[in-house]
């Protein structure tokens, strides 16, 4: 039992001044992929089906590793700060907080091994 | 986490049924949840029927009806019977609306009558609107100015006048905000669009001289940014207002201030 006004309890701690650069971060990066997911998409599918060497050559193509280290970077951090903004939504306390720090980890993990992968590919 | 059932004593049993009224004219049921905190019992659904003959024809008519004639201790907020206090907001028929301007004509079937979701109950219909009245007043609800105090008055253009239209009508009526998933899950620190309706109130007034404080306090990620446009809110509106763009537009600002 805490004896605080519906004042102080409505408002808080105040205003943490950010929430702007995430949601603008995910405006940008939703646009962004908007555009390069199919294109990521139509050039995957027509790599598909080819023998392992084909397959190797299309993706050391410059344009297409560039294209696909792209995906796997903005494609990876939006996915990770949209899982921060459904974390925030559904749990509460240092449950949130562990669930965001095990997202980001995981974001960053792929983003690590896709990258290296796709070097060991086209280097 | 987020709760998916209800607390075993906030789960909802099946209340008594009362009495037909004998007065032979065109019954209509209704289904109303009833809480009493002092006797200890959970919520129930209570069966009422009530004479259309007898009754005018919005839900708050019936409800006078029903506690007037059938059961005198059915609890609920209402004032001026005509939208423009927003006492008796309520969940009819699986929508939030303002009881007295919502017709009986518009529900089919059986009229199912629950209090604002997910806000405590103080006693049957009446929700605890403490902690929403206290973040409607965290945004400062009035004309902040810095300039000296004009002779006569502030003046206004008619341009910027009409950008008020569609803001200030609202009666905080809470249909909005209890109809909104975000508030349900985070409304200990989101705003919620009737709060934040009316922050763009008196950021928008061309008057209003503390536009940039107002942006301050609410750039929070919980405050302003756990609208998801989901659109509840001016789905539910009973005065037919659109807090989902008045939030939207905060949102322009906080951007134009970035970027």
């Amino acid at each position: 039992m805490r004896y605080l006004t519906a004042r102080k309890r409505a408002e808080g701690k105040g205003a943490s001044g950010t929430g702007t650069e995430h949601f603008w971060y995910m405006k940008v990066s939703g646009a962004g992929l908007a555009l390069i997911i199919p294109v990521f998409v139509v050039a995957f599918g027509r790599a598909l089906g080819g023998t392992r060497e084909e397959v190797l050559a299309a993706f050391a193509h410059p344009a297409m590793a560039i294209l696909t280290g792209l995906v796997i970077f903005f494609g990876l951090r939006h996915f990770a700060a949209g899982a921060q903004t459904m974390i925030e939504d559904y749990s509460h306390g240092s449950t949130r907080r562990a669930l965001i720090i095990a997202v980001t980890v995981l974001s960053y993990g792929m983003i690590a091994t896709g990258l290296f992968a796709l070097a060991k590919i086209a280097l | 986490m987020v709760q998916f059932t209800l607390p075993r004593n906030s789960r909802i049993t099946t209340g008594k049924t009362w009495p037909k009224p004998e007065t032979g004219g065109t019954l209509r049921k209704f289904q109303i949840y009833r809480w009493n905190p002092d006797d200890g019992q959970n919520p129930r659904v209570d069966t009422y029927f009530v004479d259309l003959d007898d009754c005018g024809p919005m839900v708050l008519d019936a409800l006078i009806y029903i506690k007037n004639k059938i059961d005198p201790t059915l609890t609920f907020r209402r004032s001026c019977r005509e939208g423009i206090c927003g006492s008796c907001a309520m969940n009819i028929d699986g929508i939030n609306t303002l009881a007295c301007i919502y017709g009986m004509d518009e529900i089919k079937g059986d009229v199912k009558i629950y209090p604002l979701p997910h806000m405590p109950v103080v006693k049957d219909l009446i929700p605890d609107l403490t902690h929403f009245y206290a973040q409607h007043a965290s945004i400062m609800p009035w004309l902040e100015t810095k300039t000296n105090r004009p002779a006569k008055e502030w003046k206004q253009s008619i341009e910027d006048r009409e950008k008020l239209d569609g803001l200030y009508e609202c009666v905080m009526c809470a249909s909005c905000s209890t109809a909104c998933p975000s508030y349900w899950w985070n409304g200990d620190k989101y705003l919620g669009p009737a709060a934040l309706l009316h922050a763009y109130r008196w950021i928008i007034d061309s008057r209003d001289e503390a536009t940039g404080e107002r942006l301050d306090d609410l750039e929070d990620p919980f405050k302003l940014y756990r609208c998801h446009t989901i659109m509840n809110c001016t789905k539910t509106c009973p005065k037919g207002l659109n807090p989902a763009k008045a939030i939207a537009e905060i949102k322009k600002m906080m951007v134009d201030r970035h970027v």
